[in-house]
């Protein structure tokens, strides 16, 4: 029996076991939404804004670890979920991105809702597809989920021009994929990994630096395995957390730019660094020609381009980090003895002093403004029994939730790494939720941010996502406003944002539940009360404007070299008051 | 460094693109670029030339590799080779000048492939130094038009597989 394209287009997602896709409809896509208004397997997420629908298969995606689906129509549809797909790649996250296509005898003719769907996704999709025969219809699909989540995972896009979707064609569902340019390579080269288990076994001052691969490639277990088998403390990168417990006693948090000060002087001084399944991203190297200037480096990554990228490296193991790791840890388990701990006995030493002198840190006032770090550190305490799920936008609430929200099990921690893409979290929060119905998903959002696909909680109250929204309102873009008054001497150019809404008023405008504490002795209870409210929630919470995230290592700085506190004139600004005052205000909007 | 890089790829629509935009995009140099079918139809065959020192080469080679589309990537530096370029050049010939353009085409081993009473087009084939000394000398007599077809390369047979060729036959 034939099918007509749009039949075939379900009819794979079933097969590939999708059960939500987020969409948005148009005029070359409506056979395929009629299609899936008549079927019940497959839930459709009428999503408000297509960057919205692909950020919120982002969130399915590293949530649950299978790829996301989302499905826009031609011209304005495609150009809309571009930033997602452009965010996805960045952070290898396995996405299946349908788009609509004007019929193909109208194809280059400049019509309706037209654009060049294929041109526009090149240089932000792992690959692309434009199907112009129904027959390939389903061979395509098969391709696209198996390029988007083998390898190193990334965003697919399939382009579907009108007739193709109506057209009929026998349906055969492929049951194995076989591209003869791709070949990703799982098991890493066993006469590399041998040396690299020699040089652990020998390393005095070693440290795991510890990316977004091991997430994806579901290599927890094996890390942790790694570092108690050798006792080597684990840095983690913004992606790789939650790869490794944050409480885990060999844990030194994040490192990079915001990074703690005992991750970053550790990888600083390391005599061997261990990066597995991160890619020397230049937040995390600092100065590159000063990065770990002592140690040997072993890089384990399933991209071949990622090593050799930036830094040189001396044992590269091109592989997938499960089995990498896997195969190291069995050769450790045979070689490693009592005597590295007596080898390292110094290096933890140090490590220990460095934890213990400079830890993360802020002061609250009782009856003071409230700091945003103190409003995550109680969020984490109240929530953390509960296993949740947290995403973020992009800013310094994002640095403050991955130094304070201490993420136990990967997949968990939803964040824009790679792109740094303001409105990522709500979202990715509300794609993951649609993938957990009944788990907790937080968003730690800024008030610029959070703004920036606020129309989403329309999807949100509709489709009963109860996510929980909380805002760290400073009224400013923070992270500029830090930068200008770390380099550019505090002219706050439109990085004030003077009228921000009312964010409770705007949460029940929706239909959602809006909830402000007013002061620091509340903030305990508002976030009670949000968790426990049915649906979702916007917690808006007034923060000190003028708070910095630190430790912070200047751009182009070296690890070693962090800031750890306001300087002098900053610091009076800092003890000045709870809100932007009139005179900042008229040298804001003047300046 | 001068590198030459042949890369196999599928023959599909939207692969000179794939190729090209991660050249522009990673910011590589292309100086130049020959694309055509081989013996298989399904597959291409590009001659890339591009220069960078040895870590650009690696991530060029690494990056090309990446790209789907692409079933196999050889850089001929790693090993001897030859290459050649074509050029087609329209000159312009007053009468004076036709038994001297002639003769010039002569000197390259060049030949002429059409002729009207005021331009001969020469073809000439060669390594780059070559086709810029012809290029050289006809200058002054009025280039009209002139096409390249970049170059294309294959690596020497290693001298090894020679002498075991007669072993092989020996045997049989």
């Amino acid at each position: 029996m034939k099918l007509t394209g749009a039949e075939i287009f379900i009819e794979c997602l079933r097969r590939e076991g999708v059960k939500t896709i987020f969409a948005l409809p148009g005029g070359v896509v409506l056979k395929i939404f009629d299609m899936l208004h008549q079927q019940k397997d497959i839930e459709v997420v009428l999503t408000r804004h297509e960057q919205g629908a692909g950020h919120m298969a982002e969130g399915y995606a590293k949530a649950t670890g299978k790829a996301g689906v989302c499905l826009v129509t031609s011209g304005p549809g495609m150009t809309n979920v571009i930033t997602a797909l452009a965010d996805a790649y960045m952070d290898s996250v396995p996405l299946v991105c349908f788009s609509g296509q004007v019929p193909t005898s109208l194809i280059g003719n400049d019509a309706f809702q037209e654009a060049d769907n294929v041109g526009l996704s090149r240089p932000c999709t792992k690959y692309n597809f434009l199907v112009k025969d129904v027959n390939e219809l389903a061979s395509t699909i098969k391709e696209a989920f198996y390029i988007a989540t083998t390898g190193r995972p990334g965003p697919v896009l399939v382009d579907i021009p009108k007739d193709v979707s109506m057209d009929k064609a026998e349906f055969n569902y492929p049951n194995s994929v076989s591209i003869r340019g791709y070949n990703p390579t799982y098991e890493g080269n066993k006469w590399q990994i041998k040396q690299a288990a020699e040089a652990i076994v020998k390393a005095k001052k070693p440290i795991l630096y510890v990316g977004g691969g091991v997430v994806f490639s579901g290599a927890s277990q094996e890390l942790i395995e790694l570092a108690e088998l050798t006792q080597i403390p684990v840095d983690m990168t913004l992606m790789g957390l939650g790869a490794f417990p944050g409480e885990h006693p060999l844990s030194m948090g994040m490192m990079g730019m915001h990074g703690t000060y005992q991750a970053n002087m550790a990888v600083h001084y390391a005599d061997l660094v261990v990066a597995i399944g991160a890619r020397f991203d230049d937040r995390v190297t600092g100065k590159v020609s000063e990065f770990c200037p002592y140690a040997k480096i072993i890089h384990i990554d399933i991209d071949p381009t990622s090593i050799r990228k930036n830094i040189h490296v001396d044992i590269p193991i091109v592989g997938d980090c499960k089995a990498v790791l896997r195969e190291l840890n069995q050769i450790l388990k045979a070689t490693v003895n009592g005597e590295q701990k007596e080898l390292r006995k110094a290096w933890w030493e140090q490590i220990r002093e460095w934890e213990q002198g400079h830890p993360l840190t802020y002061h609250q006032e009782q009856d003071g403004p409230i700091k945003p770090q103190h409003v995550i550190k109680r969020l984490y305490e109240l929530t953390k029994d509960r296993d949740p799920i947290v995403s973020t936008d992009v800013g310094q609430h994002q640095m403050w939730a991955a130094q304070y929200f201490k993420m136990a099990k990967p997949n968990r921690w939803l964040t824009s790494g790679g792109l740094g893409t303001m409105g990522f979290g709500f979202p990715a929060a509300m794609g993951a939720q649609a993938a957990f119905r009944n788990r907790l998903v937080l968003c730690i959002a800024g008030d610029g941010s959070v703004q920036m696909n606020m129309q989403e909680m329309a999807t949100a109250v509709v489709h009963k996502l109860p996510v929980k929204i909380i805002v760290l309102n400073n009224r400013f873009h923070g992270m500029v406003r830090q930068w200008q008054d770390l380099s550019y001497e505090g002219r706050y150019a439109s990085s004030y944002l003077d009228t921000t809404p009312d964010f409770v008023k705007l949460a029940e405008a929706y239909g959602a539940v809006g909830l402000r504490p007013g002061k620091v002795g509340d903030i305990d209870g508002i976030l009670k009360e949000a968790i426990a409210t049915k649906g979702p929630v916007i917690v808006d919470v007034p923060t000190h404007p003028y708070e910095n995230v630190y430790p912070m290592i200047p751009a182009g700085g070296c690890n070693h070299q962090m800031i750890l506190e306001d300087p002098p004139e900053l610091k009076q600004k800092q003890s000045s008051g709870d809100t932007v005052t009139p005179q900042d205000k008229d040298t804001i909007l003047t300046a | 460094m001068e590198h030459i890089i042949l890369v196999t790829v599928e023959n599909k629509f939207g692969v000179l693109s794939r190729i090209a935009g991660l050249f522009s995009g990673r910011g590589f140099n292309i100086e130049s670029l020959s694309v055509a079918p081989t013996l298989d139809s399904s597959m291409s065959q590009m001659t890339i030339v591009t220069s960078g020192d040895e870590r650009i080469i690696e991530q060029i080679v690494k990056q090309l590799n990446k790209l789907i589309d692409v079933i196999k990537v050889v850089d001929l530096n790693e090993s001897d080779f030859v290459s050649r370029e074509t050029a087609l050049i329209k000159v312009h010939t007053r009468q004076e000048d036709r038994a001297e353009a002639l003769r010039i085409a002569d000197i390259f081993r060049a030949n002429v492939i059409d002729s009207t009473p005021s331009t001969y087009t020469i073809e000439v084939t060669g390594d780059p130094k070559k086709i810029e000394a012809i290029i050289n000398l006809l200058q002054p007599l009025g280039i009209k038009e002139l096409t390249r077809t970049g170059r294309v390369a294959v690596a020497r047979e290693p001298l090894r597989s020679m002498s075991v060729q007669p072993k092989k036959v020996a045997r049989e």
